[in-house]
């Protein structure tokens, strides 16, 4: 407990830049358990329902500890900082927010599961990266929840590498499908390892490794798999449209906000 | 002339050993290595819990009946529950009298080590065997996996290992 305090006393000077990092990171597990969840009865078979949810629960847990830590420092109330804040406020990748394919999940839903696997193994790999580096962030509460996020990913990313080997392995339709979509995925990769604005303030104070160990880290860990697979390991692009943490995002950020707030908005202080 | 007298640890420990998992009604707080620290100052109890896992929806419901539970003690007035993630629970953490518990309720304990390659065995919770597949490493709630046994045709549980060496 003292240190969690200290932690909270040494911030007042990187505040803005831990503050920063701590959204990166919630509004990404957010979005992504968000989009997980949309799944929800419509993955290919039911011990995949199972596990989909399973892990959008998980990532639902990540996203509200680090919301709570953003509590703790003053910043608001974990639930409001979840579900009101505008588009342009959030600080989520561009990945995270994207549709899960065309229709909608109440209506016609026509995702793309190809599409959800290689978002989901990069996007899970990313954050394998980024937790490992956060265990030894000079932030110490933050450092705690990373110890205990990354037990609980290793069984994630075990997951995904399952699916993306599998598919891979699979008929020339399921690799066609599942190139496409490493395309779009790797299209909106741009900002994962990005900081945004606070690059310099948020690695001067170690909160985390840098954007370049962190891309190189990443790389380095997928590589193995396309070797195996005989593929060449995709590259991440250097120019983007849109920096999702500089609060910049597509229109489908947008739709999830709507929908994923609904509910809260209609009684803002029941308990949940 | 009034007296107040301080709960004794082990008359809280008691009580908190009466606090079950709402969805594994045989194992406590206790059995699951979730009771971190016990401070009782005067008439003021704080228990600290570690959440098994973040996402678990159980923990707010674990921390009411926590609270409720130690309030029944007549010396308490003041009770204060937290959860803290350091240390992070770890599956070790659960005591071998969880490990009964949790095979009463048809789950198999979680395995102590792990394979070299990462992977992990367990045997079947209702006759022992260990001819049994792993079925779906997810299970009905984020701590269990679903596993089936080849010698007695069960589908059977088990409690997922954590460790900080994952």
């Amino acid at each position: 407990m003292s240190e969690i305090e200290n932690g909270v006393t040494e911030a007042s000077e990187n505040k803005e830049a831990i503050t920063s990092l701590l959204f990166q990171l919630a509004d990404d597990d957010f979005l992504y358990a968000y989009r997980g969840s949309e799944w929800l009865g419509l993955a290919p078979h039911i011990e995949e329902d199972v596990a989909s949810s399973s892990i959008s629960q998980d990532s639902m847990g990540h996203a509200a500890m680090y919301y709570k830590l953003l509590e703790e420092l003053g910043v608001g109330n974990a639930d409001d900082l979840a579900h009101l804040r505008p588009a342009h406020e959030r600080r989520n990748s561009i990945l995270t927010e994207r549709v899960n394919g065309e229709g909608f999940y109440m209506e016609t839903p026509n995702y793309d599961w190809a599409y959800q696997v290689v978002r989901s193994y990069f996007y899970t790999q990313a954050k394998k990266v980024k937790v490992d580096s956060l265990c030894q962030s000079s932030y110490k509460p933050v450092a705690e929840v990373a110890v205990k996020v990354k037990m609980e990913l290793y069984y994630h990313r075990l997951h995904w590498e399952t699916w993306f080997k599998q598919l891979l392995s699979s008929t020339d339709v399921a690799k066609k499908k599942m190139n496409e979509a490493i395309t779009r995925v790797m299209d909106d990769f741009g900002d994962m390892f990005s900081f945004g604005i606070q690059k310099q303030a948020i690695e001067k104070y170690k909160l985390i490794d840098s954007e370049e160990k962190l891309k190189e880290n990443w790389l380095a860990s997928i590589e193995p798999v396309f070797a195996a697979l005989q593929m060449t390991v995709p590259t991440i692009p250097e120019t983007l449209a849109n920096n999702g943490r500089n609060g910049e995002h597509t229109v489908d950020l947008d739709e999830a906000l709507r929908t994923l707030s609904e509910v809260y908005k209609v009684d803002p202080v029941a308990s949940w | 002339m009034v007296i107040s007298e301080s709960a004794s640890t082990t008359r809280i420990l008691e009580v908190l050993k009466k606090v079950k998992d709402p969805e594994i009604d045989s194992v406590s707080i206790i059995d699951l290595g979730m009771v971190e620290e016990v401070t009782n100052s005067g008439n003021t109890v704080k228990v600290v819990l570690l959440p098994t896992f973040l996402g678990c929806p159980a923990l707010e419901i674990i921390k009411k009946n926590t609270m409720d539970a130690i309030k029944q003690l007549p010396e308490v007035v003041e009770v204060e529950v937290e959860f803290a993630y350091h240390p992070p629970w770890t599956s070790d953490r659960i005591t071998e009298e969880g490990h009964v518990n949790l095979r009463a309720f048809g789950i198999a304990p979680p395995p102590r080590h792990f394979e070299e390659d990462g992977s992990w065995h367990v045997d079947c919770a209702y006759c022992g065997s260990t001819y049994v597949t792993m079925e779906n490493i997810f299970g009905p709630t984020a701590c269990r996996s679903i596993l089936y046994c080849k010698s007695c045709k069960n589908v059977f549980e088990a409690m997922k290992p954590v460790s900080t060496l994952m």
